[in-house]
């Protein structure tokens, strides 16, 4: 059994809550006191019904005034798979909280409410989504119940939608006719839509194929900690502790460490007692290398055949996380995996309205901004294009005056 | 061929990244260790991460003083099979230093004490990384919980102030006198954590499954009898077959009604259980937002 981690984009007005509350509660993933207290509470459905909705809110501050105002993460279970949905807010000042949400998924519920079909915030979160990458997209067409389940209403939508996908590079996407608040379609297929013959949500998530970056092409192990004992029995161990990122490793692979550039051949591969043949994107394990090379936590070993661009100066996609504006003038610290440097935005190319797609120029990054910058930064860093691969292309930017995260890079290009 | 990681795998070797963050970033790390199912797991992920080396961190235990001595024997077991260093702190001292006052009455319990004997455990020694058991699916306040939480001086966690955790890259720079809270298994569900314990055969304290016990009712739960809980003569005492699904204290964690005596039982009776693991804990119910104010106090 696999877990698939998904987003979820829409608003408060859309039924975004309603949905997960209804996978929840009809996967019956709801635990009876949590149910208790569901009932208990006195926030009904027009039509006197609970309100699911309940079940993601998590924070006192939401809880008045009935928003979520961060990343709530939320689990259950079938006997298919395991499930980890980022639940974010929809509103355009949480455009951050969606990029977080957005970095760890494998796919993307956006949510459209059929009376509306595609608005500006359908732009922005589908922009946001084909922006981190996601390599899937299920659009749930809400409050079907509301146009009374028409079937021209649903397909006008797809219509405009994939305009919209075409336009903003998204591929993989499927559609869904739902009412969240009614049951139709979210995990049971629905008896007021004879018109559609797809899956029901919750039988498309469990059943989505989920990519896994295994090419030996892309192997990549950033060093987090090096494994001595210094013991009588074990006075030479010298072990690599980190996580494959990306790709696979074998025995006897031919590795370099970037950025020194050093290269070596794997001796042994290491996980407690175990001492797998392979170790391939997602395991933690120690690697053993035939040669005592100068590494430390920060260096990444990679396949010597196939290696990251490695450099000082990058192109890159930015979001603005902090209330304070981007100081260009400022240096910063980036973290890309285990690696921290000092870096400083040295030039901001253009922004992009993610409501409208267009781009802007001559504009302060402020909070929530998304554009194009180019990054110099005091050590090289060894990374793989975004697009190419997620694991190695992202990094964050940190205020070194307050060490908040305040910004999220994706990594697009080299700057010669 | 495809390489998909099972998930209890992916889980695993996603905390045993974290672990080895904590190792790498910070100067002086501790693992809190309460003798619950959460922290054990905990300790076995560590090993997993470290070994053949020695922990980059001693085991911090604080130590109520209401614990089940089935919990201390068993702390005191692990820690000499792992030869790790172990550092109590003792709610009593707090409460004999005049730092707090124990609670009054029949619902009387250290929980809430253990806080300032955490903060005071930490600025002694200086730790500016704590790694704890918490899980997010345990309550609503923790759902949001990141995995790197940053406390300020006093322990203290603001909600709106916490940073974006962005793939797998986690920040924990802070400026001296603060403190990150790490949780490696904030993805692990009750069920995940259960079904790793059966699939690693790691050994718990024996309160975890079914045995014979002395229990009074207090509001509608079973709690042990024991000389920590203010009882009066309205408690009856009846010898009730019981496991404990947590681990708190024995003055704040209720039994179950239970015949599960092994682990495949006890996965059953989860996976068909009407109560959520921690609606046994009467620390959560005192109001609907109990554990949120609790982490604004500073608690774990």
């Amino acid at each position: 059994m696999d877990i698939l981690k998904f987003l979820t984009a829409g608003s408060v007005d859309d039924g975004k809550s309603t949905l997960i509350g209804r996978l929840l509660y009809d996967s019956e993933s709801i635990l009876a006191d949590q149910l208790e207290a569901l009932h208990r509470s006195n926030r009904k459905n027009d039509d006197g019904s609970i309100d699911l909705a309940i079940l993601t809110d998590g924070l006192k501050a939401e809880r008045e005034q009935g928003i979520t105002i961060d990343v709530a993460y939320k689990y259950f279970q079938t006997d298919k798979r395991k499930f980890i949905i980022a639940d974010t807010p929809g509103h355009i000042q949480y455009t951050r909280n969606m990029v977080t949400g957005a970095s760890n998924a494998n796919l993307a519920i956006i949510l459209i409410d059929a009376r509306k079909g595609v608005i500006e915030q359908t732009i922005r979160h589908s922009f946001l989504v084909a922006l981190l990458g996601l390599p899937q997209v299920v659009v749930c067409i809400n409050k079907m119940d509301m146009v009374d389940y028409s079937e021209e209403v649903f397909d006008k939508i797809v219509s405009d939608y994939k305009t919209l996908a075409a336009k903003v590079g998204l591929k993989n996407v499927n559609y869904i006719p739902v009412s969240a608040l009614k049951g139709d379609n979210i995990v049971y297929p629905s008896l007021n839509i004879n018109w559609y013959r797809g899956d029901s949500l919750l039988h498309f998530l469990e059943n989505v194929d989920i990519e896994v970056d295994d090419s030996t092409a892309h192997a990549r192990f950033p060093v987090q900690w090096v494994i001595r004992p210094q013991t009588e029995d074990l006075h030479d161990y010298r072990g690599y502790a980190g996580r494959v990122s990306s790709g696979s490793f074998k025995v006897n692979d031919k590795v370099t460490v970037l950025p020194s550039g050093f290269s070596s051949t794997i001796d042994k591969i290491e996980l407690l007692d175990e001492e797998p043949e392979e170790a391939f994107a997602g395991m933690s394990v120690t690697i053993h290398l035939k040669d005592e090379i100068d590494i430390s936590r920060g260096d990444v070993l990679v396949n010597s055949q196939y290696q990251p661009e490695v450099s000082q100066l990058i192109e890159a996609d930015l979001c603005w996380m902090d209330t304070r504006a981007l100081d260009t003038s400022l240096t910063y610290f980036v973290q890309h995996n285990s690696k921290v440097t000092r870096c400083r935005i040295q030039e901001t190319l253009y922004k992009v309205n993610i409501n409208t797609l267009e781009k802007e120029y001559n504009g302060e990054f402020k909070l929530n901004d998304i554009g194009r910058i180019v990054i110099k930064t005091a050590e090289p860093l060894a990374f793989d294009l975004y697009q190419n691969n997620k694991a190695n292309g992202g990094a964050i930017i940190i205020d070194s005056r307050t060490n908040v995260t305040v910004g999220a890079l994706m990594l697009r290009g080299v700057v010669e | 061929m495809k390489h998909q990681l099972d998930y209890l795998d992916e889980l695993e070797a996603e905390a045993i990244y974290i672990l080895r963050e904590v190792a790498g970033q910070f100067e002086k790390p501790a693992l809190l260790f309460s003798g619950g199912k959460d922290s054990i797991t905990l300790v076995h992920l560590a090993e997993k991460a470290f070994r053949p080396g020695k922990f980059p961190f001693p085991l911090v235990h604080i130590d109520t003083g209401h614990n089940f001595i089935e919990t201390i024997e068993y702390r005191d077991a692990m820690v000499k099979r792992l030869g790790e260093k172990l550092i109590v702190g003792h709610v009593q001292d707090s409460i004999d230093q005049g730092k707090v006052v124990e609670q009054k009455g029949k619902n009387a319990s250290r929980n809430a004490l253990q806080t300032v004997t955490l903060l005071d455990t930490i600025a002694k020694h200086q730790f500016d990384a704590c790694i704890g058991g918490a899980r997010r699916d345990e309550e609503k306040a923790r759902a949001k919980e990141r995995i790197f939480s940053v406390r300020d001086e006093f322990g203290q966690w603001d909600p709106k102030r916490q940073r974006p955790e962005l793939w797998n890259i986690f920040n924990g720079k802070i400026h001296k006198g603060e403190n990150v809270r790490v949780f490696p298994i904030s993805n692990w569900t009750e069920l995940d954590v259960w079904n790793y314990i059966r699939r690693e055969k790691i050994e718990l304290p024996s309160i975890y499954f079914a045995h014979k016990r002395e229990v009074i009712t207090r509001n509608g739960q079973l709690m042990a009898a024991s000389p920590f809980l203010n009882m009066d003569a309205e408690d009856i005492i009846e010898s009730r077959n019981v496991r404990f699904r947590t681990v708190g204290d024995m003055t704040c964690t209720a039994a179950v009604e239970s015949y599960a005596y092994h682990i495949d039982d006890i996965i059953e009776e989860i996976s068909a259980s009407k109560i959520s693991e921690r609606g046994a804990r009467m620390d959560d119910k005192v109001s609907e937002a109990a554990m949120e104010d609790r982490k604004k106090g500073g608690y774990f």
